[in-house]
């Protein structure tokens, strides 16, 4: 009787937790976030390398301007599907500062797959000087760092809109549906065509915003399909042991109920 | 006791079974604790060096680091080459062809650790003691070695390790 | 001595020099143990077992992490990509976090609806207390490591509570921080007890399961073991039964550190740690959120900080307060229902301090921080004296007896020879 209600109990609580705690992640944001369909949802969930590699292209063409990648090197470009060959030139393709030499002087290299992506700015001050004022955030963990990450960034980067009459905005912002407090300094990010998609994909705006979370989502954890795989194999192994050892319980309690 | 003969052995099945599995899981757990002592993925991206020799002149040496550890890149004057070539190998406590020990023979590369207890012998500037063979020489236990890297006196049991290394342009090499 | 007689020899040898399998074989294999005890009794062993996984993850976690405020963040996103099965690790270390706290109040509310920190277990009880607070500690610490927003703001906020201690209060958080802000030094100096704290933990730990061999457990009816027809040994009965209840504990564990790892913690935390701005809502992990709640309940600074500790503070003494010579709720209608009150109060106190500290959320904090208190201060003496119990049974096995006293006989045939 008692432990039955004592179940139930704690399921209900532990039902209002989850809820208290995703109110308190939700407080703040005015507008629901709209739910897309992503191809690394769920526990067997896999990114699609196709998407993957245009997402890269949108940040490499569009993002890379403002917005620094920390914590990525290009090695890490091989979940991507690209061969060390092809890792190796785009990494050439960037410039990273190395030193100092024996002259004492730092100098500027081409980049190898073992570094990470420079950033666009060498500090965060630089950076809001060229924004006005505004500091582009690293991306790396972006889908993350964001409650519900990757729905709210494509929806932050198709959410863009003319204000609404009567709502003046401040000087140098933007009107986004979805960004907390609705002005953002960031402009418009993406347009039609912006880029060239090698494998001949039509690049709309929605494309484009979906490719490039795809891609971030994957920068935030690299390593999410390796976690879904072994969590299936987990629980499989464990489902099994648990049911020898209910098993194993009941015949050794046997003698005494 | 009441339980039939099957019952008794469906239960050694069940508790074999259970400890198998309880064995394997157990194995399966204790893998990542063991392996994330491991080089780690960033640490693995520099298992390789490359460098560019054109701008080692003769009768200079280049300290260069491969993998944390000191790599002396030494562009040999035709003297020295010919000292490393000239020695008869029963001189030698640990006997190797000067030709064995590069792919080149004007620059000798090889990893800069002495092989006693791992110190960083002298002889890279040109104001080092080269110790009597004029190659390198170990202040930690006073191990010689010749312009080829090779041990001549001393605890140091064996020649100065040469490692991987191609050229993978007439200027390129790649350590590893 | 009843010593056993072990078959090895070099067994034999060790235990004449130094008894450690004779104690062990009476502490863990012959160790009578009530035979009634349901399933709500695994936790403490399920605690142990999950204390374990956290000290072996977190070694294993400090060979990685640079305790240093411009490393700190990067080095733990290099645990999550680089380091082989880091990230495993992490979300392991991270998620067990929230489950010792889900394991130890489970533990708690069962001791609670059970009498079970009545005499003779007041130790036993204050001890688990003590155990609770370590680890409150130490998972604030913890949670201070990553060096993410909610790290630093949470470690601001919390250690700026010891500033309503009237007099010396500042002079304490500059103690604490080892400078004027959160910073470098205060990061180091957690690091340093986050690690020490755990083996304190194992410490008091011995304690509470020396205190409780004493005795001997409490059981579903709160009456004392008669003889031994009322006890099974623990080994195999209560071993094999934990193995089973761990199984179905590590299947949901599991479920949680892979496929939804981050589900209990905060996105800000993968923001690094900005020292000029602070997150929109501050929210401590779910496990401090009642005490947060009756926090802000209170207008008052240090009436609010004195309230939370208090919070705790009186279940340490709760033996005295609870005088009823019944332990198990089963037998006292009237506590059998405030007991639930309790339970959906600290769930309401657990929702509120996730929410803002405005309007409706307010009055309401102030309704369940006044009742907790009332629960604990008034009602449980009150009903010491004015609730009648119902009848007790005479002994464990008197309704198993009753029911099939062949059968029960027959198992035991150890007792009855």
């Amino acid at each position: 009787m008692g432990a039955r209600a004592f179940f139930w109990v704690t399921m209900v609580a532990a039902v209002a937790f989850s809820d208290g705690i995703s109110s308190a992640k939700a407080a703040g944001k005015a507008v629901d976030i709209p739910s897309q369909e992503w191809s690394f949802q769920g526990i067997f969930g896999t990114f699609d390398r196709g998407e993957l590699q245009r997402g890269f292209q949108v940040y490499k063409e569009v993002c890379s301007g403002c917005h620094s990648l920390n914590y990525i090197a290009f090695r890490n470009l091989v979940d991507l599907g690209f061969n060390e060959i092809e890792i190796k030139a785009i990494a050439a393709e960037y410039e990273v500062e190395d030193g100092p030499n024996d002259d004492g002087e730092m100098y500027s290299r081409a980049a190898l797959p073992s570094d990470r992506f420079p950033a666009p700015f060498p500090n965060a001050n630089a950076a809001r000087a060229s924004n006005g004022g505004a500091l582009p955030p690293d991306l790396s963990l972006m889908a993350e760092a964001r409650s519900d990450g990757s729905n709210y960034l494509f929806a932050l980067m198709t959410g863009y809109r003319d204000p609404p009459a009567g709502i003046v905005l401040a000087e140098g912002m933007n009107y986004n549906v979805y960004f907390s407090g609705h002005q953002i300094a960031m402009a418009m990010p993406l347009a039609e065509d912006g880029v060239d998609y090698a494998d001949g994909t039509k690049a709309t705006v929605a494309q484009q915003a979906r490719d490039v979370t795809a891609f971030l989502t994957w920068a935030s954890e690299p390593n999410m399909e390796q976690r879904k795989r072994i969590g299936v194999m987990t629980v499989l192994f464990l489902l099994i042991m648990t049911v020898l050892l209910y098993v194993s319980k009941r015949r050794v309690w046997a003698a005494v109920h | 006791m009441a339980e039939s003969h099957a019952g008794a052995n469906r239960r050694d099945f069940i508790q074999v079974a259970s400890t198998t599995m309880g064995v394997v899981g157990a194995a399966c757990v204790a893998w990542p604790l063991i392996d994330q002592m491991n080089p780690a993925a960033d640490t693995l991206a520099l298992l390789t060096t490359e460098f560019d020799i054109s701008g080692v002149e003769e009768g200079m040496s280049v300290t260069i680091v491969w993998r944390g550890k000191p790599v002396f890149v030494r562009h040999r004057t035709e003297k020295e080459v010919e000292e490393a070539r000239s020695v008869d190998l029963d001189d030698l406590p640990d006997p190797e062809v000067d030709a064995d020990r590069t792919t080149n023979p004007k620059f000798l590369v090889m990893v800069g650790v002495c092989t006693h207890l791992g110190c960083v012998p002298l002889g890279q500037k040109a104001t080092d003691p080269k110790g009597e063979w004029g190659g390198w020489f170990c202040p930690c236990h006073g191990s010689h070695y010749d312009t080829s890297g090779r041990i001549r006196k001393g605890p140091a049991p064996s020649n100065l390790s040469v490692p991987p290394h191609e050229y993978i342009s007439d200027t390129v090499i790649r350590i590893g | 001595m009843s010593g056993p007689n072990f078959p090895n020899p070099i067994v034999r040898w060790i235990d004449h020099r130094l008894p450690i399998f004779t104690l062990m074989h009476h502490e863990m294999h012959e160790y009578p143990t009530p035979k009634n005890l349901n399933y709500w009794w695994n936790f403490g062993s399920l605690a142990g077992i999950v204390l374990v996984i956290m000290l072996v993850t977190g070694i294993v976690l400090s060979m990685h992490y640079t305790a240093h405020v411009d490393y700190a963040f990067q080095s733990v996103e290099r645990i999550m990509r680089d380091v082989n099965y880091g990230w495993m690790i992490r979300y392991i270390h991270a998620n067990g976090a929230s489950f010792f706290f889900i394991v130890v109040y489970i533990h708690i509310f069962r001791g609670l609806y059970f009498g079970s920190y009545k005499a003779p277990r007041e130790l036993l009880w204050i001890l688990g207390v003590v155990i609770l607070l370590l680890m409150m500690a130490t998972a604030f610490m913890g949670y201070v490591l990553p060096w993410g927003q909610m790290s630093f703001w949470g470690a601001t906020v919390i250690t700026n509570l010891f500033s309503a201690i009237p007099g010396i209060g500042d002079w304490i958080v500059t103690l604490l921080w080892g400078g004027f802000s959160v910073d470098n030094p205060t990061l180091n100096r957690f690091y340093s007890l986050h690690y020490l704290l755990p083996f304190a933990i194992v410490g008091v730990v011995v304690l509470h399961i020396w205190a409780l061999h004493r005795f001997g457990s409490n059981n579903p009816l709160g009456i004392d073991v008669r003889g031994k027809q009322d006890s099974i040994p623990f080994h195999p009965y209560y071993t094999i039964k934990d193995m089973f209840g761990l199984g179905v504990f590590l299947i949901i564990f599991s479920a949680v550190v892979f496929f939804m790892p981050n589900a209990m913690g905060h996105p800000d935390n993968y923001i690094p740690a900005n020292p000029m701005v602070t997150p929109a809502n501050i929210v401590p992990e779910w496990y401090f959120l009642p005490f947060y709640a009756i926090l802000r309940a209170i207008p008052d600074k240090l009436l609010g900080v004195i309230a939370m500790f208090a919070a705790i503070g009186v279940l340490f003494i709760l033996p005295w307060l609870d005088r009823s010579p019944v332990r198990s709720g089963t037998f006292r209608p009237i506590f059998k229902v405030f007991f639930w009150m309790l339970l959906a109060d600290c769930v309401l106190l657990t929702y509120l301090g996730a929410k803002p500290p405005e309007g409706v959320y307010v009055i309401l904090a102030r309704i369940g921080t006044f009742y907790y208190f009332f629960h604990f201060l008034i009602l449980l003496p009150a009903l010491s004296i004015f609730e009648t119990p119902k009848p007790l049974p005479r002994s464990i096995s008197q309704p198993v007896l009753g029911s099939g006293a062949a059968a029960a006989a027959a198992a035991m045939p150890k007792e009855n020879s």
